[in-house]
């Protein structure tokens, strides 16, 4: 970050404005994230299915939602339909690759807002502390009493099926983990000599909360909520599995693999292949977020 | 736990809708809807609502299912007994599996066998287990015609035979992904500590034979393994109405699925209500269990 002259007024807060947050962190972690193999491979499998989340409908070879009576349940390698057709004889590969883009929207959005969401409670119960801190976290807590699945469930249950409650209830899911590891790197930030100076000097809490706390909590939270991308991936599709997300006709890999069950006898690979596309993109996600964790470990 | 019944019946109360719409006939009087409502109590407030739920739950009595006309006590129990038998093979599986990939993964550390078993770790944690059911029924019940397909079997279900037993193979195997692959990574973490730390060092320079070392690793991440094994289990009670339903398994994740489909409130909350407790229960238990396993912990 630069900082401004204004932001050094004093010779003091000069002082609290530390050599360590040089840009050059961020830049080492992007570096040995290009060195990891590993990291590379599961970047490039995201970034083609964004790919096909993204131009998915231009690049088809078949309208996804024309359907057919003659063209059920073929078999991969049909003529016309590389990947077979499904129950109502639409193309197999073109619902794949539309599919993307619901299936990642799904699961993506609630890690998203809930990263958001929960860092803000984090920050507040971990800079607050005392009462506040007991209040928000036994509140939490209470979550935790309930397996995620669970809660995810139970919740797209009782709100309705459809794709904003499921956005809905895992967004909930995924808020008390997050607000929990956002309170305990804020707890341990809160009391860094640096914080206490900042106060000493009369910043009040907006500003050391901003410039002094934010900067060193946000890496911690950020590589947790990339490690629950792949959870709620699974969990989304398992809701649209259920008939509580996505519904029909639109193409969702969740919802593929449910409307295509009846078809295990007939075409066995061709139903599963919405559920092969989910585990692909979780293990992208989970290589990517432990390669991100070992990188942004490794101080040196 | 008063504040998990709260959440249970909100979150069965946020509903929309009216819950006598799916017994009630379309054409059916105003003082017909109104006795139903008096009936199951829809009419009270919801404070008062809530404490007479509570009051009688505690009392061993969840009202009676909307849909079926039964206790929703006797209903819940028989499905637990059901999941739980399921999810305890899962969780014994995962336990056996995990622990040895995990240790063998710990002790040869960067081995080949190292590498593969985190890959498969990986994989585990990865894989929409719901797909990988169908996959199982693809392979075992479709193709192979080894194993049957859903269901429980029938006649007397707690008969420890075969005939019964084969019903178990695929969803528990299915099912125990999950904890393996999480139970491997903990306890490769933990045999990799333990084998750097300077007791062990101590020990190997003092001539113990490597059978005596295995030991005493096993007897320090014995109480860590177990108390993982414990969490998963309930993860798996809560968790399993995916697997359930791929299986058609009569268990709480089955009953959950209808009660949620045809609005079954009464059976919805008690269903939820009771895995939670059996939940924080367990999670009660594994404190426990661990504390009487390692003294350090309750000094702490």
């Amino acid at each position: 970050m630069m900082t401004s002259p204004a932001a050094t007024l004093t010779a003091s807060q000069s002082a609290v404005q530390p050599l360590e947050r040089s840009p050059g962190y961020w830049r080492s972690v992007l570096t040995r994230l290009l060195k990891d193999k590993i990291a590379l491979g599961a970047g490039g499998v995201i970034l083609i299915l964004f790919f096909m989340a993204i131009f998915g409908p231009y690049i088809v070879p078949a309208d996804p939602y024309q359907s057919s009576i003659l063209g059920r349940l073929k078999a991969i390698g049909s003529p016309g339909f590389p990947l077979g057709s499904d129950e109502l004889g639409r193309d197999m590969l073109s619902r794949l690759i539309v599919g993307a883009r619901l299936s990642l929207f799904i699961g993506l959005t609630p890690v998203m807002f809930a990263f958001v969401i929960g860092t803000v409670i984090g920050l507040l119960a971990g800079y607050a502390g005392g009462l506040t801190n007991s209040v928000i976290m036994r509140t939490i807590d209470v979550f935790y009493a309930f397996p995620s699945v669970l809660l995810a469930i139970a919740l797209s249950g009782a709100l309705g099926a459809g794709i904003f409650n499921s956005l809905i209830s895992l967004t909930i899911v995924f808020i008390p983990p997050i607000a929990r590891v956002a309170e305990s790197v804020t707890t341990q930030v809160r009391t860094r000599d640096y914080v206490e100076s900042a106060r000493a000097t009369g910043a009040n809490a907006f500003t050391i909360v901003r410039v002094h706390v934010l900067g060193n909590v946000l890496g911690p939270i950020f590589v947790y909520a990339t490690s629950l991308i792949a959870v709620s991936m699974i969990l989304a599709s398992g809701l649209s599995f259920l008939g509580l997300g996505v519904k029909p006709p639109e193409p969702e890999w969740g919802l593929m693999l449910n409307t295509l069950r009846t078809a295990i006898y007939t075409q066995p690979w061709v139903a599963a292949l919405p559920g092969a596309m989910i585990f692909i993109t979780s293990i992208a996600f989970n290589m990517l977020s432990d390669s991100l964790r070992t990188a942004m470990d490794n101080k040196g | 736990m008063l504040g998990v019944a709260l959440v249970c019946f909100a979150l069965v109360h946020l509903a929309p809708g009216d819950p006598l719409v799916s017994i009630l006939p379309p054409d059916a009087s105003q003082e017909l809807a109104e006795q139903m409502r008096e009936l199951y109590g829809f009419n009270r407030s919801y404070p008062e609502q809530f404490a007479g739920w509570v009051w009688r739950a505690l009392q061993g009595d969840l009202g009676t299912s909307i849909a079926s006309g039964r206790p929703v006590a006797s209903e819940v129990i028989r499905a637990v007994g059901n999941t739980l038998r399921l999810a305890a093979l899962a969780t014994l599986i995962g336990f056996v599996l995990g622990g040895l990939f995990g240790f063998v993964a710990g002790y040869f550390r960067n081995s080949w066998i190292d590498r593969t078993a985190s890959v498969l770790s990986v994989l585990g944690v990865s894989v929409p287990h719901y797909w990988l059911g169908m996959v199982m029924v693809i392979v075992f019940a479709a193709i192979l015609n080894w194993l049957p397909a859903t269901g429980m079997g029938t006649g007397d279900a707690w008969a420890w035979n075969w005939e019964h037993l084969k019903y178990m193979v695929l969803p528990a195997l299915t099912m125990s992904v999950i904890p393996t692959g999480i139970i491997a990574r903990t306890v490769r973490a933990l045999v990799s500590d333990l084998l750097d730390q300077e007791f062990i060092v101590g020990l190997r320079a003092k001539g113990l034979t490597q059978f005596g070392i295995f030991c005493h690793v096993v007897k320090n991440a014995a109480p860590t393994a177990l108390a993982v094994m414990g969490l998963q289990l309930g993860y798996l009670l809560g968790g399993s109405i995916l697997i359930e339903t791929v299986f058609s398994w009569p268990g709480t994740g089955f009953l959950l699925n209808s009660a949620i489909f045809q609005r079954d409130l009464p059976l919805l909350q008690g269903t939820i209500l009771v895995l939670a407790m059996f939940f924080v229960v367990l999670n009660l238990l594994v404190d426990v269990v661990q504390t009487l396993l390692d003294p350090r912990i309750a000094r702490a």
